[in-house]
């Protein structure tokens, strides 16, 4: 009995083994393989391994590009996570009411997670061309001067750094609002998740009319979400440093890369411009800011399940 | 204090059916859009109800684009099916038949899950050139399976975790081994966890465009691709470019209005929680 058991173990073991290998080769060996190709100078057509050290780095953060990807990013990133979480949060206290037809409405605000970023691209950008969609809406409402979206070259406020202005690019802002309705059911099925896991009594007690509702659900309720909040921010943010169909499809780099990202301009730096070192490097850094954030959060969700 | 409370449950349901609206919004428009005829197509009228209803959008948009849907079709189902079914055995492996290391190695496969695909970008079109696969729908479905094996595995672990370990010891006292089980067992009780993995890798993959658009080249290239294509064209007016970005998103959305249940279990499940 026991020798079976323990063949059954290898059995597993074995199984697991094709994967390991295949994510092994495709996942950990091609990072590295991609951080080699980062210390080459293989920046033309023809493959040239020679060895450059980190000069590939310190010239693509040199460059007006790839300094206004890094505001973008961190703008993006900023504007989208709070977006999601308010509106998921929100969306997910009212659906939490005992509502009538509430999958109805749980069905509304996560369908458009169902949709590819390329069509929600295409679709928001002539809902936000400045020449009709919400614009119309916007001048029959009396607003003569309605907002450029993505076309607006604006950066608010406008501090020089580096090569770069630095503030929120309101071309950006578009886009955003874009993302945010995408993945904004996301946050609300997380949350939804998390209000029904708190006991009822405690509910309850923060439903009661009266004066006290809004604090009780802030100093009662909102602390119990503390994980469905974390678990939120991790997937938002992982999705917000891999956003590029999205601006594929509906902004490109934008006027002076004001709507760009470091994963479009890895891939029109490669692809197109057959930088594949600077590419590579790129490619590179955003695997390192993937794996700060990632790395301890994994190994904190699997820890807490082993102790479970 | 009733009629508080009813004051309280009307303003509650107005305030959901407004942002349900807004939700849809982009839905109404381009419903609209892709049932107007051609003289009906103005910018200025984006909000309009079509007079006359007519499929032209539709039916030019199908011509631009309905070989590149095929493409999908060929490309999501065979992907779809083979990333399950490792899913299913690599879930089995690591929930029913804990090991030393087998956290190790679920943290080394989910880690996969995360990655900007970029960092991988260079290699994986090195590497399907020097296999022939480059630029071919076998290449992108080899692709989308490694690279969907994380989450798939992540699905079907957390799935399994619930099949209670007395089950597995019935079948243990019976003489079933590994296989024995999974046959037996397991897989008669798997068919919601396949639902949800495959519902989760079908939008995933019909949905992807950084691979799509990197891994082939006309005329493999699947839908995703077809549609950033048609809206970069100077020459196709804007009602066909809408009726495409519906057109591309019909499968996912039936998928979604049908199973939407399990759609929001993989959507919850790639969260990573126990």
């Amino acid at each position: 009995m026991k020798r079976r058991i323990s063949w059954d173990h290898w059995s597993a073991v074995l199984v697991l083994v094709p994967s390991l290998a295949a994510l092994g080769v495709f996942v950990y060996g091609f990072i590295v393989w991609t951080g080699y190709l980062s210390l080459t100078d293989w920046n033309s057509y023809i493959p040239n391994f020679h060895w450059a050290g980190l000069r590939n780095y310190v010239a693509v953060f040199e460059t007006f590009r790839f300094q206004s990807d890094i505001r973008n990013l961190i703008v993006f990133t900023a504007l989208f996570i709070l977006g999601c979480l308010v509106l998921g949060l929100f969306l997910a206290v009212l659906i939490d009411q005992k509502i009538r037809a509430e999958s109805l409405f749980r069905s509304i605000f996560i369908f458009p997670m169902a949709i590819s970023f390329v069509a929600t691209g295409v679709i928001w950008s002539w809902l936000l061309n400045p020449q009709t969609g919400v614009n119309l809406i916007l001048r029959a409402l009396g607003d003569t001067h309605p907002p450029q979206w993505f076309l607006s070259t604006a950066i608010v406020p406008s501090i020089p750094l580096g090569l770069i202005q630095v503030g929120i690019p309101l071309a950006l802002v578009a886009v955003t609002l874009a993302a945010i309705w995408q993945m904004s059911g996301f946050a609300m099925a997380i949350y939804l998740a998390g209000l029904r896991a708190i006991p009822d009594e405690m509910k309850e007690a923060a439903r009661i009319d009266g004066a006290g509702a809004w604090r009780l659900f802030w100093s009662v309720i909102f602390p119990q979400l503390k994980s469905s909040t974390v678990t939120a921010v991790i997937i938002l943010s992982a999705a917000s440093l891999k956003v590029f169909g999205l601006i594929y499809a509906m902004t490109g780099p934008g006027q002076d890369f004001t709507t760009d990202m470091p994963t479009l301009n890895m891939f029109q730096t490669t692809f197109q411009g057959s930088q594949f070192a600077d590419g590579a490097a790129i490619a590179t850094i955003l695997f390192l800011i993937m794996a700060a954030f990632s790395i301890p959060y994994l190994i904190t969700v699997l820890r807490r399940e082993e102790e479970a | 204090m009733v009629a508080v409370r009813r004051v309280r449950r009307t303003v509650l349901y107005l305030v959901l059916t407004l942002f349900a609206g807004l939700y849809l919004l982009p839905v109404y428009v381009v419903a609209v859009t892709s049932l107007k005829t051609g003289a009906a197509i103005d910018l200025a009228h984006m909000w309009a109800l079509p007079r006359t209803f007519s499929v032209g959008s539709l039916g030019a948009a199908w011509t631009q684009l309905g070989p590149n849907f095929i493409n999908s079709l060929y490309l999501t189902i065979p992907a779809t099916v083979i990333s399950s079914l490792i899913g299913a055995m690599n879930g089995y492996a690591l929930s029913k038949w804990r090991f030393r290391g087998s956290n190790t190695i679920f943290f080394l496969i989910l880690l996969g899950m995360f990655i900007p695909y970029q960092a991988v970008l260079i290699p994986v079109l090195r590497v399907l050139e020097a296999i022939r696969l480059d630029g071919t729908i076998p290449g992108l479905i080899l692709v989308n399976v490694v690279y969907g094996i994380p989450i798939t595995t992540l699905i079907f672990r957390n799935f399994y975790v619930g099949i209670p370990r007395e089950m597995i010891e019935a079948g243990q006292m019976d003489g079933a081994g590994y296989w024995g089980i999974f046959r037996r067992i397991v897989l008669p009780l798997s068919a919601s966890g396949f639902v949800v993995a495959g519902i989760w890798q079908f939008t995933q993959i019909w949905n992807n465009f950084l691979f799509a658009v990197a891994v082939t080249t006309p005329p493999h290239q699947p839908v995703t691709v077809a549609v950033v294509n048609i809206a970069g064209s100077q020459t196709i007016q804007w009602n066909v470019q809408m009726a495409s970005a519906l057109m591309a998103s019909i499968p996912t959305l039936v998928v979604y209005i049908l199973l939407g249940k399990y759609f929001v279990r993989g959507l919850l499940a790639g969260s990573v929680k126990g």
